[in-house]
């Protein structure tokens, strides 16, 4: 059963994450924690989002995530990495009835198993949350 | 029941007999909460079904029965924990609600340039109130560390706990270690200084013979669901002398004596702390637990968790890349198992074990400063109770086996 959670794309990017370490310059920076879990997660960006980087602690789920996002929101023009960060959020509030678009999500939509599992949506969700904030913060908004 | 009888113990507990994802449940999360006997659910569907009425303020025949029974119960937690009497028991909504209780009662007499004593081991619920308390008051904070073996740190005693020292409050059986801490020296010392000791014994009174009289604290907490009770039901003892200092915390009905639109004076412990109509379906449901555990002995499931214990401790060293947190045999320890699995994710051994109908606790377990201490920000836990089996901790280690597989 939990083959559909820990899908191999999911194991790979855990075990060989994307763009990971925080870097500068940034313009933007926020740091989310689970309280239930106590995972952690720093993310920063600059204002053209041509670089995103992070550094966390955390489950599979989580740190597999911040990965998928490096690799799928870095050096996209603003339009489009809301867009996407749009459909990664409705697939993981999804309840798992949400069919992920390829040509959107990438690799991203190894994590509609983990839509299934409601005590994992908001290790899936951390790092795309402090995404977030951390545009708002580098004065990029990325809600469509 | 004579000799201790696991099987027939099971046979109890309705719940035990589900499936989880195709596999017989495994529940070893105990501490977290326990399962409960058809014993307390047909006592408490008797009571809402035949005698269901408020407590201490009829006359009518249900409100009688009601309020015999709520006091029955008092009487039989009072026996098992050894009180004097059962005006030494105050029923609280939790183990929470009873610290927070004794923080702002006790608390109320705390000023600047007091201190309050408690230790890095704490469950969160005996950590915040007291935070509360020195900042409503301006009194100091301090704690007792952890030593690597995973005991409390008692170098510093005499000077930690002083003239300065108003209150101490401790676990006595910790949630995430396991460790029983022996608190005999440090009872005796703040006792020298005049300072009050309160226990968290919400993991210690469901599992161990206990005497309050015997330990030597002036107030223990305890919480009901997690020996075998329901929730909504816990437990503030206090000496009765004591009690009877302490200021109430909760104004309302039940706690009174008289009141006038000017004032009120207060009635004698334990009604004082217990305003508003209490839980009391959830108080007879915790008297009928109590009987239950003293039916089987407590000595009887102190001696069984032992050898859970011990088979746990010996079965998970086993395994490549665990790591188990507190004390590596089971003297001075509980059926509290925390471990590690190197290059794992707790959340995630915990969700590969939940595949296989293994159910086990995992993250910080409401006392971060333990996780910090050595240095993870989570754990997974195994905690066992009277119901569980050396079988069901070899189903955990195949369930660790299979966590390794997917990870490796
Ligand atoms: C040591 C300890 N103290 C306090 C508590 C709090 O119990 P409750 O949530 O029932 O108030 C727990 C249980 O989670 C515990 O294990």
């Amino acid at each position: 059963m939990t083959d559909q959670l820990y899908q191999e794309i999911i194991l790979d990017h855990y075990k060989h994450p994307h763009g990971r370490g925080l870097r500068d310059p940034y313009s933007g920076e926020a740091h989310h924690v689970n309280p239930t879990c106590g995972d952690e997660i720093t993310v920063r960006v600059t204002d053209d989002l041509s670089d995103i980087s992070y550094d966390g602690m955390g489950c599979s789920i989580s740190q597999a995530s911040a990965s998928v996002l490096h690799e799928l929101l870095k050096g996209k023009p603003i339009g489009e990495a809301a867009k996407i960060h749009e459909a990664f959020v409705e697939l993981m509030q999804g309840r798992g009835q949400v069919e992920p678009d390829e040509e959107v999500l990438g690799d991203g939509i190894a994590f509609a198993g983990v839509a299934r599992y409601p005590a994992r949506v908001k290790c899936a969700l951390l790092p795309w949350m402090a995404f977030k904030d951390a545009a708002a913060r580098a004065g990029v908004e990325v809600t469509v | 029941m004579t000799a201790f009888d696991v099987a027939r113990v099971r046979e109890d507990f309705p719940i035990l007999s589900r499936e989880i994802n195709g596999h017989p449940l495994v529940y070893l999360d105990s501490a977290n909460t326990s399962h409960k006997p058809v014993q307390v659910l047909d006592v408490m569907r008797t009571y809402w079904e035949r005698h269901n009425a408020n407590v201490s303020r009829s006359v009518h025949t249900l409100g009688t029965e009601s309020t015999t029974a709520y006091e029955d119960a008092r009487a039989k937690v009072a026996t098992f924990i050894g009180a004097r009497s059962p005006d030494e028991v105050v029923f609280t909504k939790n183990s929470t609600e009873a610290i927070n209780l004794v923080a702002h009662s006790l608390g109320a007499s705390v000023g600047p340039g007091d201190e309050v004593v408690i230790s890095e081991m704490e469950h969160h619920s005996n950590i915040v109130p007291w935070q509360l308390l020195c900042e409503r008051t301006g009194a100091t904070l301090r704690w007792f560390g952890i030593t690597d073996d995973g005991l409390l740190d008692e170098s510093g005693l005499a000077e930690l706990i002083n003239e300065r020292t108003r209150i101490v409050s401790l676990v006595h059986m910790s949630n995430i270690l396991g460790t029983i801490n022996d608190v005999s020296r440090i009872i005796a010392r703040a006792h020298e200084v005049g300072a009050q000791v309160l226990l968290d014994c919400s993991q210690s009174v469901p599992h161990l013979p206990l005497d309050v009289v015997e330990l030597g604290a002036d107030l223990i907490a305890f919480t009901g669901h997690k020996m075998l009770g329901p929730t909504g039901i816990g437990v503030l003892w206090a000496r009765a002398d004591l009690l009877r200092e302490m200021p109430p915390f909760l104004g309302g009905g039940s706690m009174i004596e008289t009141v006038t639109m000017e004032r009120t004076t207060y009635a004698a412990p334990p009604a004082r702390f217990e305003a508003g109509t209490p839980p009391i379906a959830e108080a007879v449901g915790l008297g009928a637990a109590v009987d239950y555990l003293s039916a089987i002995g407590m000595r009887e499931i102190h001696e069984h968790e032992i050898e859970l214990t011990g088979y746990a401790l010996k079965t998970l060293a086993g395994i490549d890349g665990v790591r188990v947190y507190g004390p590596g045999t089971p003297d001075g320890r509980g059926g509290t198992v925390s471990f590690d699995v190197a290059g794992v994710h707790p959340h995630d051994v915990g969700q590969i074990l939940d595949d296989l109908g293994v159910e086990v606790r995992v993250g910080h377990h409401c006392a971060r400063p333990v996780c910090a201490r050595f240095g993870v920000s989570s754990m997974t836990r195994a905690s066992f109770y009277l119901y569980n089996t050396t079988a069901e901790i070899d189903a955990l280690a195949a369930g660790v086996e299979q966590v390794k597989k997917v990870f490796s």
